[in-house]
């Protein structure tokens, strides 16, 4: 298991030999640093912190500045975990670049979607909505009935209703990695990753490969 | 790094084999290779097709960039074609005239025929 920190740029297209059209996100990504190693017996489960983006000391607060500075770390902004089977193989301080992923190679990318805020049922949860013609009033995007009358006399629980949309983490899986450059941090995968030009991304190594699939079923 | 400059450098559209400069108003020939599929037969074979015509449009930047290509059929049928400027199946763009035009999508020839549509040439 092996992951990086990054930020999402945007999006493109690019070329394959053949002519066809790859969408492409690009994500500026590390270089992070590894700024705790979890381990079963001390801590009761197998991960790496990374931490990512330097910035001026003045926007930490002491403790976090200093728990850096005992590593001899940089200020860093983010600090993540990332679940890893082989902790013992990272030491705190090392740094991590984008050459750890190859082009071809399938990852999971994880997001925070764009926040919508208070959004109606139409737009949440893809309801049709009412006519808009035919003498209706108010009736577009309304929600419809939301259950039956005085049996069972309340709604039940988990009905789809407006409410607050998006701003969630989420993951999309086994996207693949089309371009690396460890120089510019630049790394590009196939197809879109959740949220928005400059938001927080973390790349990880894919957890359901095809691979995988076939030896387990 | 600034942002353009990093979806540029993915994008690599500044390695591609050289393409000319093209303007709305140009008449050009684009070579472009496509694979034909013949029915019953299993063999692909890739043809080189030229489509010679007036540039009407070119729109985006960067790798998504594209120009659509306008030239009369038979029957007096328009016939507009859209390219990726930066496809690797476009062989190449010959620029066959210039023409001085006075702006950047010439949709009006759309409801030109005949002489009406011809352009003025550029003289340099």
């Amino acid at each position: 298991m092996k992951g990086i920190i990054g930020r999402k740029l945007g999006m493109t297209r690019i070329f394959t030999e053949s002519g066809e059209v790859v969408p492409v996100t690009v994500i500026q990504a590390g270089p992070c640093f590894v700024t705790q190693v979890k381990t079963e017996e001390k801590d009761g489960y197998k991960a790496i912190q990374l931490g990512f983006e330097e910035v001026k000391p003045k926007s930490l607060t002491r403790p976090e500045l200093m728990r850096l500075k005992k590593n001899h770390l940089p200020p860093l902004r983010y600090l993540k975990e990332i679940r890893v089977d082989n902790p013992e193989d990272y030491q705190v301080g090392q740094k991590i670049t984008v050459s750890i992923f190859e082009v071809g190679e399938k990852v999971d990318v994880t997001g925070w979607t764009k926040g919508r805020g208070f959004a109606g049922v139409v737009k949440r949860w893809g309801f049709g909505g009412g006519p808009r013609t035919h003498g209706q009033s108010d009736r577009t995007r309304a929600p419809g009935s939301i259950g039956a009358g005085t049996d069972p006399g309340r709604v039940i629980k988990g009905l789809r209703m407006a409410g607050r949309m998006g701003n969630e983490r989420r993951t999309v899986q086994n996207l693949e990695v089309v371009f690396v450059d460890p120089q510019r941090n630049l790394l590009a995968v196939k197809g879109a990753v959740p949220g928005a030009k400059n938001s927080l991304v973390i790349v990880k190594q894919a957890r359901k490969t095809e691979e995988k699939r076939k030896k387990y079923g | 790094m600034d942002v353009q400059q990093a979806i540029r450098a993915v994008e690599r559209v500044s390695e591609k084999p050289t393409i000319p400069e093209i303007r709305p108003g140009d008449t050009v020939r684009v070579h472009y290779r496509f694979t034909e599929e013949k029915a019953g037969e299993e063999e692909k074979t890739e043809k080189v097709q030229v489509f010679e015509g007036v540039v009407i449009k070119i729109r985006g930047t960067g790798a998504g960039k594209t120009f659509t290509v306008r030239r009369i059929g038979a029957h007096n049928i328009g016939i507009e074609r859209i390219f990726p400027l930066y496809s690797p199946n476009i062989e190449k763009i010959e620029i066959v005239r210039r023409a001085k035009v006075r702006r950047s999508k010439l949709y009006y020839l759309r409801g030109l025929s005949g002489k009406a549509a011809r352009l003025k040439e550029k003289r340099e």
